[in-house]
């Protein structure tokens, strides 16, 4: 069947090379594959595995140092050998690409209409009239609400789901009949990624356009694809359609792949699914006590020379205790206020209301060098590997700083002991000692960060994103690192992020906030088995289940509207529009509890809030 | 002979696994880079030679540079050209002294004002910008509006009543160019902390219990360098014009000692009595020098930050 349709792009024996001082890398090592009209072709692969240069050299946008050899045919011409006037007949038109960063993909200084405008006056003969009156239907066609008023807005007074949309309107003006999206949801929360991705779903089947979507998350795949190229090391090491893929893999790098890919369905098939069971008994008396805490940022708006100023309330008075050993997962969308409670109970940003109390002892209102006592207990890993650690110092004095701050007793043999023993714990080789953090991976550096937080036996250490930005595979590996840490020390986490299959799998148990409230907290089985709060249903039902069938069956919950700015005092309603209709407009919703252990805040059903939209 | 093979083999095998990697920095990545830039190097070759010229040459000259040959005196548009014979290689300015060994002079004062006066920017330049843009709020406000405010004031006039009030000496000249040379710095060095102390190795320092004067020492200042050395490859030739133009204007450096600025000001007097030679050898020098500065910032600065490439 296939073989009579014509694929309108096909990439025959791709090779790119790049040349850099330390000699030629080659990126892509001749690669075959086709795109079929109105097929959607999933690319997967882990960083560095050269998915995206492939699409990069059709669109002629590779950096200066890359050569492409090979053929890429798109509608009878070969992309590779066309001079840029011509490619540019052709990109934009009749193949456009969207990117992972809505915000850097858009020209700030020019609003969304005067965007929309260029493209079309790039490719097509239109008037005035009637280029703005497409330009409103497509806006409106991505399911933007009061087009009329966004198209005259700037890129950065839409929300990084809105500019996503606008990306794809604009995408999508000259009716492309190949549409090359990069990582699209990657930088995106869960609820707007579902909404994204069934849109670009619609547009698939309405206009027959051709996908070629470029993504590590098998998840989406799941979703989205017909068929897969599994790709490594710059060569595909697996393809076929997408039931084979998933439910017949045959090369140990798919299977890899699909194994350490958290689950939110069913948490127990992973592999290094570890989490020891904590006492019920301990006490969370005088270990840490969270009360209360408010961190307010105060805001400047409209200017001039005496600017009114806004508390903008990033944290909205948080309570939780935690006990010793135990981990609690923080979820949230951006922007819900998760990081700053981490570095409020750090006391790396003074709370501005509220108590944390550290070991019976309040931590607030400490001096610097009080705190300094205190700081050796409580530790933080970050999101980024590589902005975390000092580029300019090897890996073993940032390992080491620590140590010379809380033990300058220590000779510098013992320290330099210490410092190796810890490398040993995180799976880093010894011979690394003297190594940059630029020259070691992600997962790599991740470890390094790991073992800074670790050296000193800290009884807390918050996980701030800890494995957001690493690949998979090595999530999968710092999860357990993480894991086994905790049961040889007796530690207790925060464990901060977004991804909700990964905080089940580590949590004991689980808070949802929602613009600087927790709105529910529970033991993690109950919240997945039971969740009470309509976002938390909305957050769970989001997550992309690597599986096609089940992921295909499944219906997200939509709650009509936008993720309302913080800076809206209606925001914190949002899920309790009966209370804004009866005009009780500061009201706040109670946290009640539910079932012993199991507190949701007050909220109206989930049917009238859809209802109401 | 066996055993010692077998010996060699297992300590080659220990010595791959076990010996610590040395690591590259970037400090070394961008040396790496540097080299690689044929005109920077190429540049810093020549002003390396050009200084070791001004040191090792007047050992070369049968003349000082401040003894009068007084059997030209007088007669230095006729018999003060460049010759080999009398050992004028520069031929002699318009008292009869040795060309030659007042350019050499002129080029070590030249690059030790250049120097000296870039090492006190530097050193105040940078501390004041690291702990203005450190600790912030209204500390970095007092701080910076000083700045402006001696940034406003006239620096040019100041210098020149200075030597018009003190008299002409090279102390004076070093301590009015860094009081004056050290404000640009301080300013980029604190927008560059402003930028830094947000990054999340700097929260993991001060999480890490790191005190602040450690933290400024340890992690921002090393990491403002590649800025720091680029900006100072820049300001010393920018030191050198202005000692020059003070110099060109009679001010300046006290006689016998000379300068470029000042060995092109008694050249340019000269000019319409035929003695090129006055003006074209300092005036090369100069030329040359400041030449190889630019290129040699150039080229620190695409070594230091090769994305801006």
């Amino acid at each position: 069947m296939t073989d009579l349709i014509k694929p309108i792009f096909s990439v025959d024996d791709l090779k790119i090379t790049f040349s850099t001082q330390d000699g030629d890398v080659e990126a892509v090592k001749g690669v075959n594959f086709h795109i079929n009209p109105g097929e959607c072709v999933g690319i997967v692969g882990e960083s560095g595995s050269g998915k995206s240069q492939t699409f990069m050299a059709a669109m002629g946008l590779l950096a200066d140092n890359g050569t492409a050899t090979g053929q890429i045919n798109f509608q009878d011409h070969n992309l590779l050998e066309l001079s840029t006037a011509q490619l540019n007949h052709v990109r934009g038109k009749n193949m456009s690409m969207i990117f992972q960063d809505p915000l850097t993909s858009l020209t700030p200084h020019m609003t969304i209409l005067q965007q929309m405008r260029e493209v079309v006056k790039l490719h097509m003969q239109m008037s005035q009239k009637d280029t703005d009156a497409m330009c409103r239907q497509w806006i409106d066609r991505v399911r933007i609400a009061e087009a009329e008023r966004r198209l005259n807005q700037y890129p950065h007074e839409l929300s990084g789901g809105m500019r996503q949309r606008v990306m794809i309107a604009m995408s999508m003006l000259c009716d492309p009949s190949l549409l090359i999206a990069d990582e699209p949801t990657t930088a995106l929360d869960v609820t707007v990624q579902a909404e994204i991705l069934d849109l670009m779903d619609e547009l698939k089947r309405e206009k027959g356009t051709a996908i070629a979507l470029i993504t590590h998350d098998m998840g989406v795949v799941a979703r989205m694809c017909d068929r897969i190229h599994v790709m490594r090391h710059g060569q595909y090491v697996e393809e076929g359609g997408v039931e084979d893929i998933f439910y017949n893999p045959q090369h140990a790098y798919t299977k890899m792949l699909l194994d350490s890919m958290p689950r939110i369905d069913n948490p127990d098939k992973t592999s290094h699914h570890k989490l020891k069971p904590i006492d019920q008994q301990t006490s969370a008396e005088n270990f840490l006590e969270v009360d209360d805490v408010k961190v307010h940022f105060d805001i400047k708006i409209n200017g001039g020379l005496w600017p009114k100023t806004v508390p903008l309330k990033a944290v909205d008075g948080v309570s939780f205790k935690l006990r010793p050993g135990e981990t609690l997962g923080i979820v949230g969308e951006s922007g819900c206020g998760k990081s700053t409670l981490a570095r409020a109970v750090l006391q790396l940003i003074p709370p501005t209301d509220g108590t944390v109390t550290w070991l019976g002892k309040p931590l607030n209102g400490l001096s610097r060098a009080q705190l300094k006592d205190k700081r050796k207990d409580l530790q933080i890993v970050f999101q980024d590997p590589l902005a975390s650690l000092d580029p300019r110092m090897t890996i073993s004095d940032s390992i080491r700083e620590p140590l010379v701050t809380f033990a300058s007793h220590m000779s510098r043999k013992e320290m330099q002991e210490q410092v190796l023993q810890m490398m040993d714990k995180v799976g880093l080789e010894r011979n690394m000692i003297n190594r940059y953090p630029h020259e070691l991976s992600g997962g790599q550096n991740q470890r390094v960060g790991i073992a800074r937080a670790m050296i000193m036996k800290p009884k807390l250490v918050i996980c701030d994103e800890a494995v957001s930005a690493l690949d998979v595979s090595v999530q999968a590996q710092i999860i357990e690192l993480l894991m086994d840490l905790q049961e040889e020390f007796k530690l207790s986490l925060l464990f901060i992020s977004h991804d909700l299959a990964v905080v089940r799998e580590v949590s004991h148990r689980i808070m949802v906030l929602y613009l600087g409230r927790v709105v529910e907290m529970a033991e993690s089985k109950d919240i997945y088995a039971n969740p009470m709060h309509p976002y938390t249903k909305q957050l769970i039902s989001a997550v992309p289940v690597p599986d096609p069938k089940i992921e295909r069956a499944r219906k997200s919950i939509k709650i009509p509207g936008e993720l309302p700015s913080p800076m809206d005092p209606t925001a914190k309603l949002k899920f309790m529009p009966s209370k804004l209709r009866a005009g009780e407009t500061n009201y706040i919703p109670k946290l009640i509890e539910h079932n012993p252990g199991h507190f949701v805040a007050e909220h109206d059903s989930l049917t009238d809030l859809q209802a109401t939209g | 002979m066996l055993v010692n093979k077998k010996k060699m083999e297992s300590m080659a095998d220990s010595m791959s696994s076990h010996a610590p990697i040395e690591g590259r920095s970037l400090w070394q990545d961008a040396m790496g880079r540097f080299m690689h830039n044929k005109a920077a190097l190429i540049s810093l070759i020549v002003l390396v030679t050009m200084i070791a010229t001004s040191f090792i040459g007047p050992y070369l000259s049968p003349w000082d540079f401040e003894s009068i040959d007084w059997a030209l005196l007088g007669n230095a548009a006729e018999m003060g050209a460049p010759s080999i014979e009398n050992g004028h290689y520069f031929g002699t300015d318009d008292l009869g002294r040795d060309q030659f060994a007042r350019v050499m002079v002129g080029t070590q004062i030249s690059l030790m004002v250049g120097i000296v006066g870039t090492a006190v920017a530097v050193v105040v330049g940078v501390l004041y910008g690291a702990i203005s843009g450190y600790f912030g709020g209204r500390l970095d406000n007092v701080m910076m509006r000083f700045v402006d405010i001696l940034m406003s004031i006239p620096y040019m006039f100041i210098l020149i009543i200075l030597f018009v009030m003190f008299g002409r000496s090279i102390y004076l000249l070093f301590i009015g160019l860094g009081l004056f040379s050290w404000m640009d710095m301080a300013r980029i060095v604190r927008g560059q902390t402003l930028a830094i102390k947000h990054k999340e190795y700097i929260e993991a320092a001060v999480a890490a219990g790191v005190s602040d004067f450690k933290i400024i020492l340890k992690h921002i200042v090393p990491n403002l360098l590649g800025i720091v050395v680029v900006y100072t490859s820049l300001l010393i030739p920018g030191l050198i014009l202005t000692e020059s133009f003070i110099s060109f204007l009679g001010l300046g450096i006290q006689e016998p000692l000379t300068s470029w600025g000042a060995l092109i000001n008694d050249g340019a007097k000269t000019i319409q009595y035929g003695t090129l030679w006055q003006l074209l050898f300092p005036l090369a020098f100069f030329v040359t020098g400041l030449f190889c500065f630019f290129f040699i910032g150039d080229g620190l600065r695409d070594a230091f930050d090769p994305k801006d490439r």
